[in-house]
């Protein structure tokens, strides 16, 4: 017996007398016995506790984790900091251990957590309707196109290379499902070519899709591009980053559709990619065409105040074939970790820690472009990533930083062939100016070993 | 005398963390500006900046952590009691989970982290698609989907895949009416078209009628066994022989695998894909609604398409450890479905899980899960309860199963929702409602392995109390609950007039 388990022996030979079995094998006899594995399964025997415990801890000691090294790297995922009242609180089995809040009555706290959220996530984008989340940011963005495609139901959708590899790539998965072609269109000095972007665009574009700020750490201007997107009445989405979304202007006030994004920046660790989750807001018009699940206010029979799962009749356990899409189980817990962080950021909190990214990514911006064989991929206005350009091989410059414990950033050629020397740097509000500092230094030794055009030999043996 | 008393729970109006905020409050300091302390304007353009800050909550730590305190306590959670919610697996999640997910390593590895310095990431995530491929009876696995429903859509996009590639163009995809709302809304979104297949009176897929639809237009057949009747459909063999004579794949519903691990493969049935619920079989705490994790096992012929990125794993040089790596370069990839590699997190739930039970344990797991169904099932054919709640189908259940509330409501005059409503003043979760959709008033219960034989004892008490209760009176249970923090919400109102979200403050 397993220690999830209760089931004694006494208990076996009773329930089986009740049930009227002569053996837990007699309840599978539905199934044919050439159907039956009749060997064990080939997997190691269970372990204790204690044992697994050292197992999967000696597997994460062989992770570099953000906590071994001073890490730059961010390219959709940030090493911000967790404040401890958001493990306190999720820890709450309440909050981590029920399902969907199918029974209302016994889930006030979940719905209104939803509820919480939803407001959250529309004050950042400036968009009215938000959902209760979804995945994460790249599912988010597919997403979207499924509601341009309900919405409109035109071909192509048309994507700036600025957002994020992996939303594009998720985008290509999904839109030959969605009966959808999609075009990419390049950047310009490190921001979404307008003109290029013009030219792309006609009767049969679905939805324009630009991130903000864009994959490399542009501050897009957005008005343009909404401009020539209403223009040939396409819906405008936009990837957004939510932190510096307290500086930014909204989507809702660009006269974004809709606005969708990547949440673990809001109180959620990196966990290797996840679990996090993926926000999802729109304006009015389309509320009835969002996916996942929304809560909603209303009064009990007592007239008091609470709150429900609604609109259901969009979903698939309702709607099935004809849902608005097919999600049941999101990301909810990571949803709450969000509206926790938030709320403890706070209205002046989030502006403050906004601008304290803006001021200390224009510090390291200026700092590692004065570094010899080091410039600026762009000079667009930057909120907490920029990139650079180096005079070296970006891979092997990022791996002789790491050597010295500084993990420099993302090399941009892995995804861009355009930007083969680019390198991407993040600085969350737990990268002080000192780490920066340590990352002129690292980055000068290595882009001065690795030198391509021996400019810069002066410093190599 | 009357002795007032008034918990937070009570209170008639539950304030929202908005409704709580007071201007000048604050949790967050944020750290001391060691930069140049430039304009903001100098850095981003006044015309692209917002208006008017984010009406985020002013609020001090210690009010947050009671406002959110208070609100968990508004909820009813799987470590505080019974939560036989049918179809969702809601077993108990080890403790030790949350310590191994939190261990740095594992909390603060960035996706992006280089391969060669994330090995025991990659490891943990090779071990598990290993022994995902053994208790599924298929060889290659991808983690990637992040629920049921996202490993369903790439199942049948790789389906998409499989016939393009072979030149084949299919319009149909067949799902028998028990299915997941789920399955015909990822068909829909996949670009494909939803024939339902009927169930035949035992309860199992109408093999009439798949022979009849089964053509060559039909891309696939998706699949629960046991199905969502909580029955294992004994001709299984059959209808995989039907779906492959016609050209189509067999898609696993992997919601149900719960009944059968360790004890029959969906590969050896004949399946091509499956996809399994990790927060379901492989037990993750459910967190109100996720994160959960949907991976696949697919058969050799699917692989191909199979999603990016790949994890491969080479032996180490000169004997040292074995290298694992991510491979992005397949031609024949459907691509992603997300960002990065998966719910993480979740895998490394699940994996702990397997490692703790282990081949025997999993294989008990599910016994045990069958046995306590068939148990409670047995408990709920007494005579003052059977009559109003019938078996819908066959005579025994895997680990769930399925009653019909029709004669309850018919005879009492209660409905299945008066029934699940009672339950919660009886401390219960009740099962699933109104689900599956063939079965009229339906009831689908499924207790888990974890709940003891005490616990399922005390649920059949509980539900013959209410029936009885309900012969007398059928308005208590009309009317229930009444032990709630709320009672029944106007979900009409809700949905004619949406609010959902708190009003700007004016």
């Amino acid at each position: 017996m397993s220690r999830y388990t209760s089931l004694t022996d006494d208990d076996l030979r009773e329930m089986l007398a009740v049930i009227g079995a002569s053996s837990i094998d007699e309840l599978f006899d539905a199934i044919p016995a050439a159907l039956r594995l009749g060997r064990p399964l080939d997997l190691p025997e269970g372990l204790s506790e204690q044992e697994v415990f050292a197992h999967l801890s000696a597997m994460a000691a062989r992770n570099v984790s953000a906590e071994d090294e001073i890490t730059f790297l961010g390219a959709g995922m940030y090493d911000h900091y967790v404040p401890a009242l958001i493990d306190s609180i999720l820890s709450r089995s309440e909050f981590l251990t029920p399902y969907t809040p199918y029974q209302p009555e016994i889930s006030q706290g979940g719905l209104q957590v939803m509820f919480e959220y939803q407001t959250a996530i529309s004050e950042l984008t400036g968009l009215p309707v938000s959902n209760a989340s979804l995945y994460e940011g790249p599912s988010a963005v597919g997403a979207a196109a499924y509601l341009a495609k309900l919405a409109n139901g035109r071909r192509d959708v048309v994507v700036s290379r600025g957002v994020h590899p992996h939303s594009r790539a998720t985008l290509a998965t999904l839109a030959p499902g969605y009966g959808q072609s999609v075009v990419e269109t390049p950047l310009t000095d490190g921001a979404t070519d307008l003109a290029a972007l013009e030219a792309a665009i006609g009767p049969d574009t679905t939805a324009v899709i630009v991130q903000q700020p864009n994959f490399l750490g542009a501050i897009e201007d957005l008005e343009p591009v909404v401009a020539a997107a209403k223009a040939v009445g396409a819906l405008v989405v936009c990837s957004c980053d939510p932190l510096p979304l307290a500086l930014l202007k909204t989507p809702g006030e660009l006269g974004v559709d809709v606005a969708v994004g990547e949440g673990q920046s809001l109180g959620n660790r990196l966990d290797y990619g996840g679990p996090s989750f993926g926000f999802f807001a729109a304006s009015q018009e389309h509320i009835r065409r969002m996916p996942g699940r929304i809560a909603g206010e209303t009064r009990d029979v007592d007239g008091r105040r609470g709150f429900v799962l609604t609109l259901q009749t969009r979903e698939q356990h309702i709607r099935r074939e004809k849902a608005t899409s097919n999600i049941c189980t999101a990301q909810v817990l990571n949803a709450l970790a969000g509206v926790i962080y938030l709320s403890w950021l706070g209205k002046r909190g989030a502006v403050e820690l906004a601008e304290l990214m803006a001021r200390r990514a224009d510090y390291a911006r200026r700092a590692l472009g004065a570094v010899p064989g080091v410039r600026a991929l762009h000079e667009q206005p930057i909120a907490r990533e920029f990139a650079l350009a180096l005079d070296a091989s970006v891979e092997a410059v990022v791996e002789r930083c790491a050597a010295e414990g500084v993990n420099a950033g993302y090399p941009l050629g892995r995804e861009y062939p355009e930007y083969a020397d680019g390198l991407l740097v993040a600085i969350t509000e737990q990268r002080s100016r000192a780490d920066i500092d340590r990352l002129a230094d690292a980055l000068g030794r290595a882009v001065a070993a690795e030198s391509r055009t021996g400019s810069l030999a002066g410093s190599r043996a | 005398m009357t002795i007032a008393t008034q918990t937070p729970q009570q209170r008639e109006e539950i304030l929202t963390i908005y409704e709580r905020s007071r201007p000048g409050r604050r949790a967050f300091t944020p750290p001391a500006l060691d930069v140049p302390d430039r304009p903001i304007d100098e850095l981003i353009p006044a015309r692209l900046r917002r208006a008017a800050p984010p009406e985020l909550p002013e609020i001090a730590e210690p009010e947050i952590v009671r406002h959110y305190n208070g609100l968990s306590k508004r909820n009813f959670d799987l470590d505080s009691g019974f939560y036989p919610l049918g179809s969702c697996t809601m077993k108990h999640n080890p403790k030790l989970h949350e310590r191994v997910a939190a261990l740095p390593g594992n909390a603060r590895l960035h996706p992006f982290q280089a391969p060669a310095r994330a090995q025991g990431a990659l490891e943990l995530m090779w071990n598990l698609e290993r022994a995902l491929a053994e208790v599924s009876g298929l060889p290659h696995v991808s983690l990637q989907p992040s629920a049921g429903s996202h490993g369903e859509l790439a199942g049948v996009l790789l389906t998409r895949a499989y016939h393009a590639d072979r030149g084949d163009q299919r319009t149909l995809v067949l799902t028998p009416d028990t299915a997941h709302g789920t399955n015909p809304a990822t068909v829909t979104m996949a670009g494909y078209e939803v024939v339902k297949v009927g169930t035949s009176p035992d309860g199992g897929v109408d093999l009439e009628d798949l022979r009849r639809k089964a053509d060559d237009r039909v891309a696939c057949l998706m699949l629960t066994n046991p199905n969502t009747l909580g029955l294992f459909d004994p001709n299984i063999e059959e209808i995989a022989r039907v779906t492959h004579d016609a050209g189509a794949t067999l898609y696993y519903d992997g919601a149900n695998l719960n009944a059968v691990m360790g004890i029959s493969r969906p590969g050896d049935m004949g399946f091509d894909i499956v996809h399994f619920n990790l927060h379901k079989s492989f037990t993750q705490p459910h967190g109100g609604g996720g994160p959960g994790a949907g991976p696949i096992a697919v058969s050799d012929r699917i692989e191909p398409y199979l999603m990016v990125p790949r994890i491969t794993c080479a032996e180490g040089a000169g004997g040292g450890p074995p290298r694992f790596d991510l491979e992005d370069d397949r031609p024949k990839s459907i691509g992603r479905l997300r960002g990065f590699q998966g719910n993480y997190g979740v895998f490394v739930r699940s994996y702990a899980y397997i490692c703790s039970l282990g081949a025997a344990g999993l294989r008990e797991a599910s016994e045990i899960a069958v046995l306590n169904a068939n148990y409670l099932l047995a408990l709920l054919r007494r005579p003052e309860i059977a009559p109003y709640l019938p078996l819908a189908y066959g005579e025994r259940c895997m680990h769930e199963f399925v009653l019909s509330g029709a004669p309850m409501k018919r005879d009492l005059g209660i409905r299945t929702t008066d029934l699940a409503k009672r339950l919660l003043d009886f401390g219960y979760h009740p099962p699933t409602v109104y689900f599956p959709l063939l079965v009229e008033e339906a009831l689908l219960v499924e207790p888990t392995e974890t709940e003891t034989r005490e616990t399922l004892e005390e649920f059949a008490e509980a539900i013959g109390a209410i029936l009885c209760e309900a012969a007398e009176d059928p308005a208590i249970a009309q009317n229930a609950p009444y032990s709630t923090p709320v009672r029944r919400l106007d979900e009409a109102a809700a949905a004619r007039t949406p609010v959902v979200r708190q009003p700007r403050p004016t």
